[in-house]
């Protein structure tokens, strides 16, 4: 079945794209913060830096990124 | 685990751990739920197929306002308990709402010019929304501009409590004023006036995109701590290298004042 928008279709796809663009931008903003993150805490551990707890500097738990 | 535990960050980003891989994973069913009712929603005997675009403007602009509120509350967090990590959810949740405001205004923008005949109307809603987008855009230039991150916390707190008064306005501004925007259809005394067909893609749109909101608003809290940690261990760094410069600078001139005796 073809769904069919009428004569504002493009209005309703801009919408869409719009919405999906940015829900997406938020996301790579959201993931490529947390490498940047986890890897200057690489960085710092590597360099002998660490935590006034005495633990490593990369002391954060595994997850989906 | 109790709210008094989130408070440590190491336990929070082990909780994140744990959960975000959930919450994405409901978000995105949600969201393909969501989608394929909106697209199977009949069209609107007055605004025809453009109805579509409420399934997307209605759920933004809700929670453009929502993520304003939980600001405000992590804020009463920051000034009153100091809880340790409510400038933190603050702080990650303003770029979160700016998006979906922008979107909110965005795709009202693309649904009012077949409607209404307009892009853009200076009315009541439509510029207490614009409003709230500057706000959004405002507490993150006050983050970037200072430096200590407890400092622009509190300043940000005060910012988004006293802007906590836009979201009665945005909410009452039909009501109030005689606006091009239409009333509340959702959420008013006497029950929705939507159709069945249009209100339940709308609710669960809502949910899946509340369900997104909160997804990003976590993972954006944990990405702050690690930033935060960062911080802490460049600072720690920078004055070991400091104190050790100046141990030897020390040494060399009482080996100098020894030799020079």
């Amino acid at each position: 079945m073809i769904m069919s928008l009428g004569p504002y279709a493009s209005f309703i796809v801009t919408s869409y794209a719009a919405a999906a663009l940015v829900v997406v931008i938020l996301i790579g903003w959201i993931v490529l913060d947390y490498r940047s993150q986890t890897q200057r805490l690489r960085e710092l551990d590597r360099s002998g830096v660490t935590r006034r707890s005495g633990r490593s500097a990369v002391d954060t738990p595994r997850t989906i990124t | 685990m109790t709210l008094i535990d989130l408070a440590n960050p190491t336990r929070f980003l082990a909780l994140t751990a744990r959960v975000l891989p959930w919450l994405a994973a409901a978000t995105v069913i949600l969201l393909a739920v969501g989608l394929y009712q909106s697209a199977l929603a009949p069209d609107d005997y007055q605004q025809g197929a453009t109805v579509k675009i409420m399934f997307i403007h209605v759920p933004n602009a809700w929670l453009s306002m929502f993520v304003w509120g939980v600001m405000s509350i992590a804020s009463l967090g920051t000034l009153v308990w100091r809880h340790p990590l409510a400038d933190v959810a603050a702080k990650a949740a303003a770029p979160i709402g700016a998006a979906f405001t922008f979107l909110a205004l965005f795709t009202g923008s693309l649904w009012g010019r077949p409607m209404w005949g307009t892009y853009w109307e200076w009315d009541a809603r439509l510029t207490s929304m614009l409003i709230l987008f500057l706000m959004y855009l405002g507490l993150m230039a006050l983050w970037r501009a200072v430096d200590d991150p407890s400092r622009a916390a509190r300043a940000a707190a005060v910012l988004t409590l006293v802007g906590a008064i836009n979201l009665p306005i945005i909410k009452f501004s039909v009501d109030w004023w005689n606006t091009l925007h239409q009333p509340a259809s959702v959420m008013r005394m006497g029950g929705s006036s939507l159709d069945k067909s249009f209100l339940i893609p709308l609710l669960v749109m809502a949910v899946a995109f509340t369900l997104l909101f909160v997804t990003l608003h976590i993972a954006a809290m944990r990405n702050e701590i690690l930033r935060r940690r960062v911080r802490s261990l460049q600072m720690m760094q920078a004055s070991r290298v400091a104190f050790s410069s100046e141990v030897g600078t020390g040494s060399r001139e009482e080996n100098a004042s020894k030799g020079a005796a």
